[in-house]
């Protein structure tokens, strides 16, 4: 039989049951029966009023009076059913959102997906995790007919769908740039001119370029406003900063690059991040620069991708597992 | 996660002083305070961020946004109070290049 047609005679049971003797077993009861009712749909003022006519037969001689009063609890009960109401609409809204953001994230991973490529001579390892579905940094790595390796980091500022929208954009203009090799300042002049005219005037987009020419092993990197990446010198075992000075994108149309250049001797690295990598925040401040090193110290031993992926397993353990900002890092190992 | 954006008007110039934290969730509120100011044409915009203990990258895009629209609008903008964190963000977007930052100014914000 339907719920709703043995409402009355199960209420009645719970009610009887409750007013002979008042026990634990018989709330429970009540509790049951109310779960069920809202799994029914049942309004919170179709309950009073079924109590009210119980109770009417029940107990003929009832004072008018305390009738009457249910009519007054039945009244207040129908915004309550009202605001339950809409709070399941809501909720089923939700849900659609939800699987419309999975689709949209994996329309996404499809669009800007990369593949670390294979190069003789060359360890590459990548890990990109946005904080929530849209991931609004962008790496990309190319292999030209005469085997320059170039890598691009990117940070769009702002988060979330505006952000992975905008990136999606960005990966369309690089992938449209002229098919002969570019050096990294004319790649990001040429991008900037992109983002000024296209995107929103609150939304930036910081990049680092890099080039590895494998025939004079030099790197040949621009940034613009992006976090600065790494060197570490295998000969002296040590770290510095790949020092490059540039405007973010979009903010002028007319900004110009300057281009830096690095030597790569074999077991050198040149490590890569978004700023979700330093601006990883844990209850005791930010975490240093050194703190990083320490991480790619203590797996130095490990190829590319296991070091990036152990980094990224330490600094999420740091924040307790809630990444504020999206999270990139790369490194490129020169072998040995 | 709270900020207030304090703006005092007189005669040469917009005060804008914010205080707590810029981020993602923030910087609407800032950016809906900033943006009709820094349309006006040949506004001054002081901003002090000396009582602001965090700001990320949302909160750089607001800047920009405003400084675009106050360059635009043949005005001046000028942000003040930035700690040597903030600075290094400044600093590392290119912007400090750009922006005036933490220049002295006559008579101060306060």
């Amino acid at each position: 039989m339907d719920f709703r047609e043995m409402m009355e005679s199960k209420y009645r049971d719970i009610l009887h049951h409750y007013i002979k003797e008042q026990s634990e077993q018989a709330l429970y009861a009540g509790q049951k029966f109310s779960r069920k009712s809202i799994e029914h749909k049942v309004a919170p003022e179709e309950i009073i009023s079924l109590h009210k006519s119980l109770l009417l037969e029940m107990y003929p001689e009832l004072p008018k009076d305390i009738i009457h009063s249910f009519d007054i609890l039945l009244e207040v009960m129908v915004g309550y059913g009202i605001a339950y109401r809409e709070h399941q609409s809501l909720r089923h809204q939700q849900e659609e959102l939800r699987s419309e953001m999975e689709i949209a994230s994996n329309v996404q991973q499809t669009l800007l997906g990369t593949s670390i490529p294979t190069v003789p001579g060359f360890d590459i390892g990548a890990i990109s995790v946005p904080a929530k579905h849209m991931n609004g940094d962008y790496f990309h790595f190319v292999l030209d007919e005469n085997d320059n390796i170039s890598v691009a980091i990117a940070d769009v500022i702002g988060k979330g769908i505006p952000a992975a929208l905008c990136m999606s954009m960005i990966k369309y203009a690089m992938d449209s740039l002229p098919e002969n090799r570019l050096d990294p300042s004319s790649v990001l002049e040429n991008l900037n001119r992109v983002v000024e005219q296209n995107v929103d005037p609150s939304m930036f987009i910081t990049m680092f370029y890099g080039m590895f020419n494998p025939s004079n092993n030099i790197f040949y990197y621009a940034s613009a406003g992006h976090e600065p990446g790494f060197y570490y010198d295998s000969k002296k075992k040590e770290f510095s900063e790949l020092v490059a000075r540039g405007l973010l994108l979009g903010v002028d149309k007319r900004t110009k690059y300057s281009q830096y250049e690095k030597e790569i001797f074999p077991g050198d690295m040149i490590i890569l991040m978004s700023d979700g990598v330093t601006e990883c925040r844990t209850e005791e401040g930010f975490i240093e620069k050194e703190t990083l090193i320490g991480y790619i110290n203590k797996y130095i031993h490990l190829n590319a991708q296991e070091i990036v992926n152990n980094i990224f397993r330490e600094l999420e353990k740091l924040q307790h597992f809630q990444l504020r900002d999206d999270f990139t890092l790369i490194i490129l190992k020169k072998d040995v | 996660m709270n900020i207030s954006i304090d703006v005092k008007e007189t005669e040469t110039k917009l005060a804008i002083k914010v205080t707590g934290e810029i981020d993602a969730y923030t910087a609407p509120q800032l950016r809906e305070k900033l943006f009709p100011m820094s349309e006006k044409e040949g506004v001054k915009m002081v901003v002090d961020l000396s009582e602001v203990n965090y700001m990320d990258s949302t909160g750089l895009g607001v800047f920009v946004g405003v400084f675009k629209n106050v360059r635009a609008h043949s005005g001046e903008f000028k942000i003040v109070g930035v700690s040597e964190r903030l600075e290094r963000l400044f600093e590392i977007t290119g912007l400090a290049d750009i922006i005036d930052i933490n220049s002295q100014i006559e008579g101060g914000v306060q």
